[in-house]
């Protein structure tokens, strides 16, 4: 008879401790993490070029890591706005992992950062799972991709702590049925907000950047019930 | 499609117990994984093949195990399936669930090991043309 284990281990543990170790050192030295979940097209870049804009002119310490499969042309539009990015090339992988964000911090990061945006990978379903060390997990979606868009990616809208709706400016066009799109985020994630944004009309622009400001404070954050589990 | 990462993560994690308890080899490989863990349990079967290849882990057995989404509702005293697409509002008063007892586990349950008397037989699932 073959003797049984139980090894109760969580397949992500090595992820989970990486992810712990990052948030205490970067907590410690007052840099605060926030990881930007969404589709590829949302309008992630261009929204975050925009915040980091306003947080440079603020005076705010900002940065941006910006992961991609290929192609460097994000970095470069987020080093636009003048605060310190780098691109991630994951090389064909669909989804960020803690320990490479730490790895591109190390010699990097200036220690001046109040706010590190880390522009995870354009997918809705595999980053989900991985911590970054953020303490702020924000899910976009443009208003071209559907109201049901919650319903059909449930994990990573049901972590959010924030949703933003990108686009919005376009939303007549796409035929964009806000109260549905509300009420599907709130059957996933029950009491978190949902900010509406347009970079080209400058709707919600600096709501992002206000939020994060607020969770650097140690400001209350919104809790996901998904997030509360007892699994 | 992060099931290969999944898969390297198992093996590793098994490998690194089989080291430190001396196995020879591993019968089998329990897993749950929860509905909302946004794991394809064939694609990570795939995967776990190809991972454990030339590893101790070699010719395991992937076993997994689907947990439903369950909520609950503290003041109502009620826990409820929380199907899929989820729903996280109480079905009795509408409020916000207080937690998800289960459903987002990703969890290595139990390994079995080869015995190092008899050599382990090798599990090999066919992949059909559907999966």
């Amino acid at each position: 008879m073959c003797r049984a284990v139980d090894l109760q281990r969580a397949v992500l543990a090595k992820n989970e401790a990486a992810a712990h170790i990052l948030r205490t050192e970067l907590n410690a030295r007052g840099t605060t993490v926030i990881n930007l979940l969404s589709s590829p097209g949302s309008g992630k870049t261009a929204l975050l070029e925009r915040e980091l804009r306003l947080a440079g002119e603020r005076g705010v310490g900002a940065a941006a890591l910006t992961a991609d499969l290929a192609t460097e042309n994000d970095a470069r539009r987020l080093a636009r706005s003048g605060v310190p990015v780098k691109q991630v090339l994951t090389d064909g992988l669909c989804h960020l992992e803690a320990d490479m964000v730490a790895r591109h911090l190390h010699d990097w990061l200036p220690e001046s950062t109040r706010l590190l945006f880390v522009e995870n990978v354009g997918n809705l379903v595999c980053p989900a799972g991985y911590d970054l060390g953020e303490s702020l997990r924000v899910v976009l979606a443009s208003v071209t991709e559907g109201e049901d868009k919650p319903l059909k990616y449930p994990t990573a809208f049901g972590l959010a702590q924030l949703v933003i709706v990108t686009k919005t400016d376009m939303a007549e066009a796409a035929e964009f049925d806000e109260t549905a799109f509300r009420a599907n985020v709130q059957q996933v994630n029950p009491g978190v907000e949902v900010v509406l944004s347009s970079v080209r009309d400058g709707r919600g622009v600096g709501t992002l950047l206000d939020r994060a400001l607020a969770v650097a404070e140690g400001n209350g954050v919104h809790t996901p019930a998904m997030a509360q589990a007892g699994a | 499609m992060h099931e290969m990462s999944l898969a390297v993560a198992v093996v590793d994690q098994v490998e690194a117990a089989a080291k430190s308890r001396g196995a020879v080899g591993v019968s089998s490989i329990e897993l749950d994984v929860g509905e909302l863990a946004g794991v394809v349990a064939d694609a990570l079967a795939f995967c776990f093949e190809l991972a454990c290849a030339g590893t101790v882990v070699e010719g395991a057995e992937l076993i997994t195990r689907t947990v439903p989404g369950t909520a609950r509702c503290a003041p109502c005293a009620e826990d409820w399936a929380v199907g899929m697409p989820p729903r996280l509002l109480c079905p009795g008063c509408g409020a916000a669930a207080d937690e998800l007892i289960s459903g987002r586990e990703l969890q290595i349950r139990e390994v079995r090991w080869a015995c190092p008397e008899t050599p382990h037989e090798r599990h090999r699932r066919t992949i059909t043309e559907e999966s």
